[in-house]
């Protein structure tokens, strides 16, 4: 029976996902690991879910999205400013609680702006919904940069251009959010990887994730079987910002500093690139590529100069060896064929 | 047009069923489609104009006519894919207009398509149970989060694609991609995915394009059947006029986006108008 295969795909890609995570754990209590890969564990939890998420999008749904740093950045500045008003105005010292808390509100935020700006944009079919999504990330961006939260006892201040309110500055405006709180840790990052798949395989194989693919395949077919094209388009949108928001606080607050202007155009692409190699509609591939392609800078330092290079030597390698018939073939057959239409390359 | 023509236009095509005797069978009154004065243009480009159509309860109602004639553009015009610029369409006493097509579906309309429109990527089950969205449901939470619902919905989607996959024999290729089904079997697939959204009027656009004179046939008894079994209206677009003549209990005859005739396969095969459109006039002398 489908089902059952289809759960039984699940469970291996959570197995490999466990067992990925408890030799990286390893490897960090025994000291094996380098200290810079140390540092990048958390980054790359946090572009798997990116990429997994933008591949609900891309891939599952079918539509080129190009401003998903922006539901990233919402969700960094709603995290980070969560995070502190919970520890200020509620005095809630557990680092944990107070984390995943962060991340909900950052998922909520992202989700809101997700709903709101899928909107106009499912209107759009094709390349102009991948330009408008393109100014909706710079939009996101430009008015964050502009805006100054700061924390003055129980109250929250919020200005738009004027830096000058009362309390501790959070986020100040261009210079973004400083002294962060670094309370993200690898294991929620994992958690959230977790939950991601969970989510988003779950939903593929399920009654809407079968109306979000039909409504990819053929547009007028799904319409005709009575399916709400646009009400399943803005599932799928939504969700992935959902996803990208508590990436987003996750990262947020990983960092000492972070600024809005991290979270431009560049980081959009660069999430897409991560989910064209590992391959449009294939969940599976999203996650290899994002680890590896997150971890491949890192660890091209020692060529300096040529490291960007490199980087796109080995990209243009990556996409000839995945087109490989031979290659292709191998691969198939190590890896089980997910439900989720591996086949979804004309989304693009 | 006078009065008394537009009257005998709007009345029923077929006097009676040609086919088996079906006791529900409500011939006058409640009809399940009702087209009136039906049109579009294309930038001045009238496609379809004045077109008038009623549909019993439980019909098989055929729409011939040369190529270029208009028939897919009224399908399209009684699915919403376009929306008309004049006239109007009640379907089981709704008014279609301002609907689009999901609503139109919703309300009990259902096709399939003249150039194949299946999932190709998906599995024949799966296409299936797509027709089944609005029948058999459960919320993307339930699904996500794997309640009860979601096992229990699945569970009714997978044992009802199967019974309506049986209809055509084709609950062995549950698991075959639809996209690699053979050109016949893809033609049933649609016709399969187009009942699980339980309609009352299936509009069928060319079913027997290429399928061999032996399918053909077959396709013909189980247009009849699923019209004995489901109780719904049929109404098909086709050039093989076996099929049409052999199966049909009325015929619209259109050319140039306009009825030239109507009535049952034997007043339309001795209509000269008919016999014109299709092979022109003869000559004089």
């Amino acid at each position: 029976m489908k089902l059952k295969k289809s759960t039984v795909n699940n469970l291996i890609s959570f197995g490999i996902v466990i067992i990925a995570f408890i030799i990286c754990q390893t490897m960090i209590s025994t000291g094996v690991m380098k200290r810079s890969l140390r540092g990048q564990m958390i980054p790359i939890c946090v572009y798997i879910v990116m990429a997994v998420s933008l591949n609900l999008v891309v891939g599952i749904s079918g539509e080129l999205s190009l401003g998903h740093a922006g539901f990233m950045s919402i969700g960094v500045f709603s995290g980070i400013i969560a995070s502190a008003w919970l520890k200020g105005a509620l005095g809630l010292e557990n680092e944990l609680i107070r984390l995943i808390l962060s991340m909900i509100v950052g998922g909520a935020f992202a989700g809101v702006f997700g709903a709101l700006i899928g909107i106009p944009v499912l209107r759009l079919r094709g390349d102009y919904l991948a330009i408008v999504t393109l100014a909706f990330g710079e939009i996101i961006r430009n008015v964050l940069n502009c805006l100054y939260f700061s924390l003055d006892g129980r109250h929250l201040h919020v200005s738009f251009n004027n830096p000058s309110i009362p309390g501790t500055i959070l986020v100040n405006g261009p210079n973004g959010a400083k002294d962060v709180d670094k309370i993200a840790t690898f294991p929620v990052g994992f958690v959230l990887i977790l939950f991601t798949l969970f989510v988003v395989l779950n939903l593929i194989n399920s009654r809407s994730g079968r109306a979000i693919m039909a409504a990819r395949d053929n547009r007028i077919a799904a319409e005709a079987m009575g399916i709400n094209v646009t009400k399943y388009k803005m599932m799928a949108f939504v969700t992935a910002a959902v996803l990208a928001g508590m990436a987003g606080a996750l990262y947020g607050m990983s960092m000492a500093t972070v600024t809005a202007a991290k979270f431009k155009f560049d980081t959009s692409i660069l999430v897409l690139v991560f989910v064209v190699l590992g391959g449009i509609g294939n969940i599976w591939g999203s996650i290899i590529a994002a680890a590896l392609l997150t971890v491949l800078p890192e660890l091209l330092r020692a060529f300096a100069d040529y490291r960007m290079l490199i980087y796109a030597i080995v990209l243009i390698l990556v996409m000839l060896i995945t087109n490989n018939p031979t290659m292709r073939a191998l691969f198939t057959k190590l890896v089980p064929r997910r439900g989720a239409g591996q086949k979804g390359g004309e989304a693009l | 047009m006078s009065e008394t023509t537009r009257r005998r236009q709007n009345t029923k095509m077929v006097p009676a069923p040609s086919h088996g005797i079906i006791p529900e069978r409500d011939l006058y009154s409640s009809p399940v489609l009702e087209a009136r004065h039906l049109g579009i243009e294309f930038g001045g480009l009238k496609a379809v104009e004045d077109f008038n159509l009623i549909i019993g309860r439980t019909e098989i109602a055929g729409l011939i006519g040369p190529n270029g004639a208009g028939k897919t553009t009224v399908f399209n015009l009684l699915t919403k894919v376009y929306q008309p610029t004049m006239g109007s369409v009640m379907l089981n006493g709704h008014d279609l207009n301002g609907l689009n097509t999901v609503q139109a579906n919703k309300l009990g309309i259902a096709r399939t398509f003249q150039n194949i429109r299946l999932f190709d990527n998906m599995t024949v089950e799966d296409n299936v149970r797509i027709g089944l969205h609005n029948q058999i449901k459960y919320g993307m939470f339930t699904g996500i989060c794997r309640l009860p619902g979601y096992w229990k919905g699945e569970k009714q989607q997978h044992e009802k694609a199967l019974e309506l996959l049986s209809i055509f024999d084709m609950q062995d290729l549950a698991k075959v991609r639809a996209g690699s089904l053979p050109y016949g079997a893809q033609r049933r697939l649609e016709i399969v995915r187009a009942l699980a959204t339980n309609p009352s009027l299936l509009l069928l656009d060319e079913p027997a394009a290429g399928m061999n004179p032996h399918e053909t046939e077959e396709l013909m008894n189980n247009i009849a059947k699923i019209r004995d079994q489901f109780q719904i209206a049929i109404m098909l677009i086709e050039h093989d006029m076996n099929l049409v003549m052999g199966v049909c209990e009325g015929i619209c005859v259109l050319n140039y986006g306009r009825i030239i005739a109507k009535g049952t396969p034997d007043e339309i095969q001795s209509n000269p108008t008919v016999i014109e459109a299709y092979l022109g006039k003869k000559k004089e002398g």
